[in-house]
Formats: C-alpha cells, sequence, structure tokens
C-alpha cells in the first residue's frame, strides 16, 4: 500500500516534471511569436502605403497630408541629423568616461559614485529630459541663434541633439567601461616595462584591443537615439517642410520619425496616410534593429575571445 | 633625450586631465535637470496634490491622483504579465543555452530590447485597440510589458547562469523533480539577481510614454476601469507641460518630480540589492 501510493507520488512528480519543461518550451515559442507578430502586422498594416507610394516614398521631399502627398525625407533627414550629430557629441565623453573609470580609476568611492550618476542618467526618463529641455535650453538656444543672427526659433534638431547626447551617452560608456577593464593586465605591464607612459599605454594597447567593443557602444547608442521619441518630440518643433539651407536645416525645426509618428498617428484620418505612418515606423524597426544586432554581434565575439 | 622623456609625461599629464574634464563635466547636466526638476517640482506636491484631479483651465489648484492611480494600475498590470513570461523564458535560455529554440528566443530578446517604444504602441494598437474599438488601459498594460519582457529576461537568464552548476546537481542527485530543483533551490538563489531585474524594468516602464500614446492615451478624470482609456505620470506630463498654460505646467512639474523620485528610489533600491548579494548585472 504504501509503496503504491510512493509510486503514485512519484508519477505525479514526473507528470508536473513534463509539463514544466512544456511551459519553459512555450514560454520561449511566445516569444519567437511576439517578435515576428510585431514585424508581420508592420508590414501588413503598411501595405497600402507600399502599394500605392512605392519606393519613392523614401526620397520625396515634400510630407503634405491634406493634398495626399507623402514623402518620408524630411524625416529620414531630421532623423539621421539629430542622431548622428548626438553621437558625435557623445562620444568624446563616453570614451572619456570609459577610459577613466576602466583603466584611470576602476575602484573606489569617487568611481562608483561616478558611474552610479552615468547610470542615472539612462534611468531618468526621457519626458522630463523632453520637458527641462523644452523650458531651460530653448530659451537659451534661442538667445545663442539671435546672437549668431539665424531665425531664433529655440527648439529644432540642433536643440534636440544636444539633449539626445546626453541621453546616449551611459548606453557607450557603461560598455566602455567594462570593456577597459578587461584588457589583460600583462599587456599593459609589457608597455610600462618598455618604458611606455601611461598616454602611450592608454593609445597603443588599450584602445587597439578594446576598439571593436568601444565600436559596439558606439552602435547601442546610435541604435537608442535613431528610436528616440519623447523628448525629441517635445524639442524638435514638428515640421515636415524642410528648409533649403543645411544651416537653416540644422538650426531650424523639424521632424524624426518617430516624433512625427507620436505627433499624427492619431490624427491619421485615412488608410494612406495613416499607413505611411506606420511605414516610417517599419523603417525605423528594420534600422534599430540591424544596428542592435550587429552592436550584440560583436560584443559577443568580443568577450568571448 | 630628457627633453623628449619631458614631453611625452607632460602629454600623458595633459590627457589625463583632459579625461577626466570630460568624464566628469558630463554629470552637470544631469545635476542641472534634478535640481531644475526638484525646485520646481517640490512646492507643488501637497496632500491635495496628490488626491485630487487636475483642476480645468483658469482654476488653480487640482492634482495629479488619476495619473498617480493609472500610472499604479497599468505598471502592475504589466508586471503581472510580464514578470512570469520573462522568468519562465530566462529559466529556459539559462537551462537550454544550446539549443536552436534557445538561439532564436535569444535573437528575438535582442531584438525586442532594440525595438523603439513609439514601435510598441503602434503594434499595439493593432493588436487589441483597435478590435476593442476604444483606447484602454489593458492595451497600455500590454505595451509596456513589452517593453519590460527583454530586461527581465536577461536578468534572469544572466543570474541564473551565475550559479554553480553543484547546487542543480546537488538536489537532482537527491531526487528532487526537476520542476521543483529549478523553482525550489535554483530561482530561490537567484532570487536577488531576479529581483533588481524587475525593479529596473519597472523604473524604465513607469516613465515610458511614447507607447502608452496610441494605447492608454489618457484621461484627466480618476477611473479604475482597464478597458476605459487612463491616465498616467509620464503621459500627463507630455500633455500639461506641451499646453500653454502656467497652472498646468506646474502641476506638470509636480508630476515630473513624483515621477522621478520614483525612478530614483527604484534605482537606489535595485544598487542597494545588488551590492548586498555582489551580482553583476
Amino acid at each position: 500500500m504504501t509503496k503504491n501510493k510512493r509510486l503514485d507520488l512519484s508519477y505525479t512528480q514526473m507528470k508536473w516534471e513534463t509539463v514544466f519543461r512544456r511551459i519553459l518550451v512555450i514560454m520561449s515559442v511566445l516569444l519567437l511569436l511576439l517578435v515576428v507578430g510585431i514585424l508581420i502586422t508592420l508590414i501588413v498594416q503598411s501595405m497600402p502605403s507600399i502599394k500605392s507610394l512605392g519606393i519613392g516614398f523614401l526620397w520625396g521631399k515634400i510630407w503634405d497630408p491634406v493634398s495626399n502627398i507623402y514623402g518620408a525625407y524630411p524625416f529620414l533627414i531630421g532623423t539621421l541629423l539629430t542622431s548622428f550629430t548626438a553621437l558625435l557629441i557623445s562620444v568624446p565623453f563616453s570614451y572619456a568616461i570609459s577610459i577613466y573609470l576602466g583603466e584611470y580609476n576602476p575602484k573606489g568611492w569617487l568611481s562608483n559614485l561616478l558611474k552610479n550618476s552615468i547610470e542615472l542618467i539612462a534611468a531618468v526618463p526621457s519626458i522630463i529630459y523632453g520637458f527641462w529641455g523644452l523650458f531651460v535650453l530653448v530659451p537659451v538656444i534661442r538667445t545663442f541663434e539671435a546672437k549668431i543672427h539665424i531665425a531664433p526659433y529655440g527648439v529644432g534638431i540642433f536643440t534636440s541633439s544636444l539633449v539626445l547626447a546626453v541621453m546616449i551617452i551611459p548606453y557607450a560608456a557603461s560598455l566602455g567601461i567594462t570593456l577597459i577593464r578587461m584588457v589583460p593586465s600583462p599587456l599593459k605591464e609589457g608597455a610600462y616595462a618598455l618604458g611606455a607612459t601611461r598616454f602611450e599605454v592608454i593609445r597603443s594597447v588599450i584602445m587597439p584591443y578594446t576598439r571593436s567593443g568601444l565600436f559596439a557602444g558606439v552602435l547601442l547608442s546610435l541604435g537608442r537615439a535613431l528610436g528616440e521619441t519623447m523628448a525629441v518630440t517635445m524639442l524638435i518643433g514638428n515640421t515636415s517642410t524642410i528648409a533649403n539651407s543645411f544651416k537653416e536645416i540644422f538650426f531650424g525645426p523639424g521632424n524624426t520619425m518617430a516624433s512625427v509618428i507620436a505627433n499624427e498617428f492619431t490624427e491619421a484620418d485615412h488608410t494612406v496616410y495613416l499607413s505611411a505612418l506606420i511605414e516610417l515606423g517599419l523603417v525605423l524597426f528594420f534600422v534599430t534593429v540591424i544596428i542592435n544586432l550587429i552592436g550584440k554581434r560583436i560584443i559577443t565575439k568580443f568577450t568571448n575571445h | 633625450m630628457d627633453a623628449r622623456i619631458g614631453i611625452r609625461n607632460t602629454k600623458s599629464i595633459l590627457f589625463k586631465g583632459l579625461i577626466v574634464f570630460l568624464a566628469f563635466v558630463i554629470t552637470l547636466p544631469l545635476i542641472v535637470v534634478l535640481l531644475y526638476i526638484i525646485k520646481q517640482g517640490i512646492f507643488q506636491v501637497n496632500w491635495h496634490f496628490l488626491t485630487h484631479v487636475p483642476a480645468p483651465v483658469g482654476e488653480t489648484g487640482g492634482g495629479i491622483s488619476n495619473a498617480l492611480v493609472g500610472s499604479l494600475i497599468i505598471v502592475l498590470m504589466s508586471s503581472v504579465v510580464a514578470i512570469p513570461v520573462g522568468i519562465l523564458s530566462g529559466i529556459y535560455l539559462s537551462e537550454n543555452p544550446h539549443t536552436k529554440l534557445a538561439y532564436y528566443s535569444g535573437l528575438c530578446v535582442d531584438i525586442l530590447q532594440g525595438v523603439p517604444s513609439i514601435v510598441v504602441g503602434i503594434v499595439v494598437y493593432f493588436w487589441i485597440v483597435k478590435p476593442l474599438g476604444t483606447f484602454s488601459a489593458i492595451s497600455g498594460s500590454i505595451a509596456l510589458a513589452i517593453m519590460m519582457l527583454p530586461i527581465v529576461i536577461r536578468s534572469t537568464e544572466q543570474t541564473l547562469r551565475l550559479l554553480p552548476p553543484s547546487l542543480k546537481e546537488a538536489a537532482l542527485s537527491l531526487g528532487v523533480p526537476y520542476h521543483r530543483v529549478i523553482l525550489k533551490v535554483i530561482v530561490p538563489c537567484g532570487f536577488a539577481g531576479i529581483l533588481s531585474g524587475i525593479m529596473l524594468s519597472i523604473a524604465r516602464i513607469i516613465g515610458e510614454t511614447a507607447p502608452l500614446l496610441f494605447t492608454a492615451f489618457g484621461n484627466p478624470y480618476l477611473t479604475t476601469a482597464i478597458t476605459k482609456p487612463m491616465e498616467t505620470l509620464p503621459h500627463l506630463i507630455y500633455t500639461y507641460a506641451t499646453s500653454p498654460y502656467d497652472d498646468w505646467h506646474n502641476l506638470a512639474w509636480g508630476a515630473s518630480f513624483i515621477l522621478l523620485m520614483f525612478v530614483l528610489i527604484l534605482n537606489i533600491f535595485t544598487k542597494l540589492i545588488t551590492r548586498k548579494w555582489n551580482i553583476q548585472l
């Protein structure tokens, strides 16, 4: 009797074991379905615009929903300009943080404090950066623009890039810190033994060793910058027309792909309009995903070898 | 000879100076933003502010109770969805790292991590808002749950991978069934790491605005109906910050202060947990 009971018990346990394993598999399949579902939804919903506007949609210069003309060029330019300007501004800082916390000062309270503050930059919600930028940075930029004799909008691509630059620093920096700390000390010691100064060690040992990894960090930052919505939406001025000279484009108001979706999605009142916005989302999805995957690939390669 | 060494040393010192300067100067914007939000927001916050709905234009006073309740409900609902799914997928990924399914699921986690939040908003709009015919708190929760998933999965996976295999082997050799080994031995051992991942993900989604624009949408009244539009803190900040009225701006400053405090506290807690259990995330 007792023996049977025990057997029964272990049978139930075994049944549960199979059920548990199955649940684990189902959850992982769910993830696949989720991503495939996102992709299919985006493609299906942007079909009307792909069909009626074709590939020329991407470099059409005019976006005028009222007369049913859709061109994504202003948003592509806006997105690329804000992201790459932000990246240019942020890279020296994220490299400096990586080198300082990875090499000069890897331990101690000051190092911890700085590292935590950098992580805090990423933790502050983007809406707060946007709000702050709108009320503090925009007036400052406006005075600055008036001083250098260009139309003092205040809001615009330049302003967005500045805020964006600060927001994306942590992504490249925290990866860079980890990677620079991984440089084997025999390499550095060898260089010091040959009489190299600290600067020379950093330039000719640490930098070459970590170059690909630091580049991956920059890619992750870029991915963030491309997809960032709220802070940019609040600061970029939301104009879909594109100015003629570079200076006017750079300092004047504009729109990015993400910001135009955020602004016009709920107002889009006919199929092609809505679908054109979703196609922008699809493009954004592909670009950010590819950039992220390349970044991740480089990191995996780096940490394995 | 001596002169060249002098030049090289000076170069080294100058370089260090530059690095230190750049590394520290970047905390300035952070400090400026934090202090400004605190300065503008702290005097807005009082009991009335926390327990009343926003006042109409032209009236002073009013609060953000609708957004507080809304954010709480929506974050709670997304956690209920994302935490179990995330932990279970994380367990699968750490337990079967070399299967084909694990490879593709891992890829999907990477993809999800890179998806811009606004795109998640679009997709959930078509999945839930359109079939239901109305913006709703449920759709907002689903959108935020999708944002939460990759963080929970990755932290679970990485924590469990760091556990020594002897733990599992010891339990299995005692004849404990597999599911009990995982749920009673492995997960409790990695609990701190999983918990800090969850807190990080909550800190992340509580400030997300973009996915809520087309899903939870916003609502000037206090509501707990999850099939109706619902206000959240970040969305309230967005609407009121971009409005032309000073009273509304003040409301938004107060809301920003509260949101910032939430995020700070969650982050500090996570830091304390990770430091206590010495976890690398």
